[in-house]
């Protein structure tokens, strides 16, 4: 046993590409499962969570905008990051929460499942789009279009392939998202935004904040520039935050709560284009 | 064009020497009840409360018919049937045969097309024209499209096992009664679910003569009920926990009581709510096919039209020329009588309608717009509103702003591309949008960036049964026609 | 200022034939029908142009022409005959003071494939002949070539060649095929001397149609917009019947208003016709649908 004294990290907030600490400046301790310390963590405040949405506003249109090769490419990088950082995340999830077994499992089905992900960038829109066969001189064709900004509320358990399984489809299909993380298994998130950063993935595109949800929800479901909310946790209480506000603007609202993140089945293109819009263009046909 | 080719412009006369005579459809063959009752489980029933709401013809004020005023119990009655017909009937037949009802139902409408344009046009106002040539034609298609859909489902859905939800309550508006209807009972019915549904409390009749229908070609009883009544019913659908799906078409505002009711109470919900779209001409569109497209965009159904092209965006370049032809244009629009044959411009559905569109050409009046309305006379009875232009608008008016739901159309000017998407986006609406222009990557490129669930390009207001329609941001969500018509009346596994 | 006809003005094929089908939802009736017909009758170019026209049956459409429907006074004469130049001293002198015009075909019709020269020859000698219209075929070959300098030229040089007499600009609108096409030759006829545009010579399929004809129509608006000067429209070949003939009725009123509802601005070139919108005529008058027995064919 050496003697030499760890370097503990602060975690930070991942906002708009940058890491940064929370404007309000408080923290917060995460315990891991022996009740140890694990982590200090940024307590995100609404005024980091506007910053987060600013950023994923501004990033989303050229994320978008990115061909479907160049996003599955970058969900391709993000995978192979991972595996470089694989006994990181391993001994992360082993000390805050798991088992070693049961963390290499969860590890490698995280990095498997970007890598499944990244496969479907340029090809789930030829399975959802259309060619219809309208009754006038007309072409007309129906496409996928990423729904914009996509808040997430991930979850608890499994921490880091629930993560994974919801940003990917997210950000797969062109949209931009803000994380707010499991309270407990933050600094799990934290590692993550590590990876996004290094793997190509544009500034804001995923943005990770570290805080108590219960502060965070009503002021992201409400939020008038957020289109959609995801939410993977099984909190009562924060889910029926989001029920009272999401008409506000009439957010699309998906519950994956129950889902278990570790089982093969929860993936799927379906989950993608839960944060799809379709578009029907028409045009006549004639000289 | 020079100003001076400008103000050389010539005025054609288009109201001398020859005036069409009246044409009207003959109402005589439509058979219109003294009263109707509500229609569950098969059987036209009289409403628990014993009470009735009457329904007019806004072209003229006249009592059309006496409509059954539903109340809780009542709707507790269709919803229970509904689900009888669900568990018994409808969810255990072979889908083929659900599918031989279905297409069924299109044939029945198919004979009798004429009798529900002509009663369609006396219950919204709408003139014969339309609901002729495009309302009725559409419902026959929708039926028939959907009826074809009901034992083709796996393959739409291959591997994700998609099965029905159970009972679908669906609210629909007032602007194309039947049409919404139809968008509703036919996908719902293709993929297993039964219905009940609820028309606007001024446009019953349509639908109540479709029960009378769909009574006739001996579907199971309760798979289609029909209850008619007060907002508070489609609030009390919302939120009966029998019902395991909504379906609303209506307004933004009435939408979010809707999704509030339906995320509560754990349903799944599709919206169709209101809209502000942009119409965009280029300098390089076709400028005449342009203006028939504006018209069709926002003169139509009286602007009743939640995917109305209601904002006009033109190149600076073809401004003068596009509005001088879009008002020689409106000239020959003839405003009256809905059924007579001639009319292009019907009457507006309700006084309140009509106060709520007056109400926003005051406001504009007051706060200077110009506005411009063409001559015509308005008959005595009835609710109407010309044509009407709101000139040398911006961004920043209400009217530009809000969905003003009549036969307004606010025009503004742009100079890029680029100018032309961020007006069009600068909204919370994302129904539909036009662009206008002879360069194919100018439309790709536009019609990319225009937020919105619906394209015209170099047309406007297009619907066909396999087009899928619906909105972006608070527009809505959840589409309407075509294979993605189906999957929000089903269930699948991921 | 003459456009620069490189430039093509953009039109939507299904746009056009959408608002075209929106004409034809119209419905005239009673009292605005009679008068439709009437004027219709007043705007046919009474129509012969075979190889067989011998003199006898030039004289006898002369007569249908001043006599459509002797038995009722109140029946209008048609606007013109029109014939080939060698019956043209003929027409003008059995029409004498009728007041109906006589129309002359000429310009190597129908194909126009003459030399330019031997064409003015014949637009000359068809007026000299006593041919007030002459009918002019422009040369498809160059229009679509792309030369369509050498189209505004020859017709500019018959336009001349014409004198007093009023020239109708035949497109062959058949031959041109898009749209686009036939509002370029349209532009350039007007803007090289037209007193008419015409769509077609009634020798190739498809003649007349409305969507044509309302392309043909928006390019003499927009010269109406910009010069004040009225050119006048010919449909002609395949209308034969009343009900067609009120549909482009329609769509000239619709389009260019009332003033140019009148034959000195608008024509059917027609044979058949004369006698369905006389049928329809008397059916309107008498209440009681009509047999072409009784109508004498020109």
């Amino acid at each position: 046993m050496s003697n030499r004294l760890n370097v503990l990290k602060t975690c930070k907030l991942y906002i708009g590409g940058k890491f940064s600490r929370s404007e309000s400046e408080h923290y917060f301790q995460a315990l891991d499962k022996k009740q140890k310390p694990l982590a200090n963590l940024c307590r995100a405040s609404r005024k980091d969570l506007r910053n987060a949405i600013q950023a994923a506003r501004k990033a989303q249109a050229d994320w978008a905008g990115r061909t479907a090769y160049n996003r599955g490419q970058i969900l391709y990088r993000m995978a192979e990051m991972m595996e470089g950082r694989r006994d990181q995340f391993i001994a992360e999830l082993e000390r805050a929460a798991s088992s070693k077994r049961r963390a290499e499992n969860e590890v490698d089905l995280a990095i498997d499942r970007l890598v499944h992900y990244a496969g479907w960038t340029d090809k789930y829109p030829a399975l959802f789009s259309s060619v219809n066969p309208v009754a006038s001189p007309h072409f007309n064709f129906s496409i996928p279009e990423p729904t914009g900004v996509v808040g997430i509320v991930a979850p608890d358990d499994h921490a880091l392939a629930g993560l994974v399984s919801l940003i990917a489809p997210v950000i797969a299909g062109g949209n931009s998202c803000v994380v707010l993380s499991s309270e407990k298994l933050g600094s799990i998130a934290c590692t993550l935004a590590e990876v996004i950063h290094s793997s190509d993935v544009p500034g804001g595109v995923v943005n990770v904040l570290t805080g108590f949800r219960d502060e965070l929800v009503p002021h992201l479901s409400s939020h008038m520039d957020v289109n959609a909310v995801l939410c993977a946790a099984d909190d009562p209480g924060q889910k029926k935050t989001i029920q009272e506000n999401a008409h506000l603007n009439v957010k699309r609202v998906h519950f994956y709560d129950g889902t278990d993140w570790m089982k093969e089945g929860a993936q799927s293109p379906y989950y993608i284009m839960d944060f799809q819009e379709i578009k029907t263009t028409w045009h006549p046909v004639g000289t | 064009m020079s100003e001076k080719e400008l103000t050389a412009r010539q005025n054609l006369h288009f109201d001398e020497l020859w005036a069409y005579d009246p044409a009207p459809e003959s109402p005589d063959h439509v058979k219109i009840e003294e009263q109707y009752n509500l229609f569950i489980d098969g059987k036209f029933q009289e409403p628990a409360g014993g009470r009735y709401f009457e329904t007019i013809n806004p072209a003229n004020e006249t009592l059309l018919s006496r409509v059954a005023r539903a109340d809780r119990s009542d709707l507790d009655k269709a919803v229970a049937a509904a689900r009888k017909a669900y568990d018994g009937v409808w969810s255990k037949m072979p889908a083929k045969e659900r599918g031989k009802y279905i297409y069924r139902i299109a044939r029945l409408l198919q004979e009798r097309a004429r009798e529900f344009a002509i009663l369609e046009s006396m219950d919204t106002g709408k003139p014969i024209r339309e609901s002729r040539d495009v309302d009725i034609p559409i419902v026959i298609a929708h039926f028939f499209y959907y009826a074809g859909w009901a034992d083709k489902l796996k393959y739409a859905f291959p591997g994700v096992d998609p099965r029905p939800l159970g009972v679908a309550g669906q609210i629909i508006p007032w602007n194309f009664p039947l049409l919404m209807a139809a968008w509703k009972i036919a996908p719902a019915l293709a993929t297993g679910n039964t219905v009940v549904i609820k028309p606007a409390s001024s446009t019953p009749l349509t639908l109540l003569k479709l029960g009378e229908l769909i009574r006739d070609a001996g579907l199971p009883a309760g798979v289609v009920n029909i209850v008619t009544g007060p907002g508070e019913i489609g609030s009390a659908i919302a939120n009966h926990p029998g019902i395991d799906k909504i379906a609303f078409t209506g307004s933004t505002e009435i939408g979010r009581t809707i999704q509030e009711a339906s995320l509560r109470t754990g349903k799944k919900y599709t919206l169709e709510l209101g809209g502000k779209a942009a119409n965009i001409v280029f300098d390089d569109a076709p400028v005449e096919e342009a203006v028939e497209g504006i018209v069709n965009g926002i003169f139509f159904n009286q602007g009743h039209v939640c995917c109305a092209g209601s904002r006009l965006l033109v190149q600076e370049g073809v401004a003068d020329e596009l509005v001088h032809k879009l008002k020689m244009r409106m000239e020959t629009l003839i405003l009256g009588d809905p059924l007579d044959k001639n009319t292009d411009i019907g009457a507006i559905n309700s006084k309140g309608q009509l106060d709520s569109i007056l109400g926003y050409l005051t406001d504009g009046v007051e706060s200077g717009l110009q506005i411009y309305q063409t001559k015509c006379d308005l008959p005595e009875n009835g609710f109407w509103c010309p044509p009407t232009l709101v000139e040398n608008v911006s961004q920043a008016h209400r009217i530009v702003q809000e969905e003003v739901f009549g036969p307004v159309l606010t025009i503004q000017t742009f100079r890029t591309p680029e100018e032309a998407v961020s007006l069009a986006n600068n909204t919370p609406y994302g129904l539909s949008g036009g662009v206008w222009t002879d360069k194919g990557s100018k439309i790709f490129k536009v019609g990319k960036g225009i937020r919105a669930g619906v394209i015209w390009a170099n047309t406007f207001n297009k619907f066909d049964p396999t087009s899928p329609f619906g909105g972006y941001k608070e527009s809505g969500m959840g589409r309407e026609g075509g294979i993605h018509g189906l999957l929000p009346y089903l269930e699948i596994s991921q | 200022m003459i456009p620069d006809f490189k430039q093509a003005i953009p039109v939507d094929q299904i746009g056009v034939e959408e608002r075209v089908a929106r004409f034809r939802t119209r419905s005239i009736k009673k009292e605005s029908k009679l008068f439709a017909l009437k004027l219709a009758l007043q705007m046919v170019d009474l129509t012969t142009l075979e190889g067989m026209d011998s003199p006898g049956k030039v004289r006898q459409l002369c007569d249908k022409a001043m006599y459509p429907y002797e038995a009722d006074p109140d029946i209008p004469k048609v606007a013109a005959i029109c014939v080939y130049p060698n019956r043209v001293r003929l027409a003008a002198g059995v029409l004498k003071g009728s007041g109906i015009h006589v129309a002359s075909v000429a310009t190597s019709f129908p194909s126009g494939m003459g030399t330019l020269e031997s064409r003015i020859d014949e637009v000359k000698y068809a007026v000299d002949e006593g041919a007030d219209e002459i009918d002019m075929v422009i040369s498809r070959w160059a229009f679509l070539k792309g030369e369509y300098d050498y189209v505004f030229d020859e017709i500019a040089a018959i336009k001349e060649a014409c004198g007093p007499a009023h020239l109708k600009v035949i497109l062959e609108t058949g031959e041109l095929e898009t749209y686009e096409n036939v509002r370029k030759a349209s532009d350039i006829a007007i803007y090289a001397g037209a007193d008419f545009i015409k769509t077609s010579t009634g020798k190739i399929s498809p003649a007349a149609t409305m969507p044509v004809t309302l392309v043909m129509l928006y390019a003499i608006r927009d010269y109406y917009l910009k010069t004040g000067s009225k050119i006048g429209m010919k449909p002609a070949g395949g209308i034969r019947d009343a009900k067609t003939a009120l549909h482009y009725l329609v769509m000239v009123k619709e389009t260019l208003g009332a003033d140019w509802l009148t034959p000195d601005l608008f024509r059917f070139g027609a044979s058949s016709l004369a006698n369905d919108l006389l049928m329809q005529i008397i059916k309107q008058k008498t209440g009681h649908y009509q047999s072409p027995d009784y109508f004498s064919i020109g």
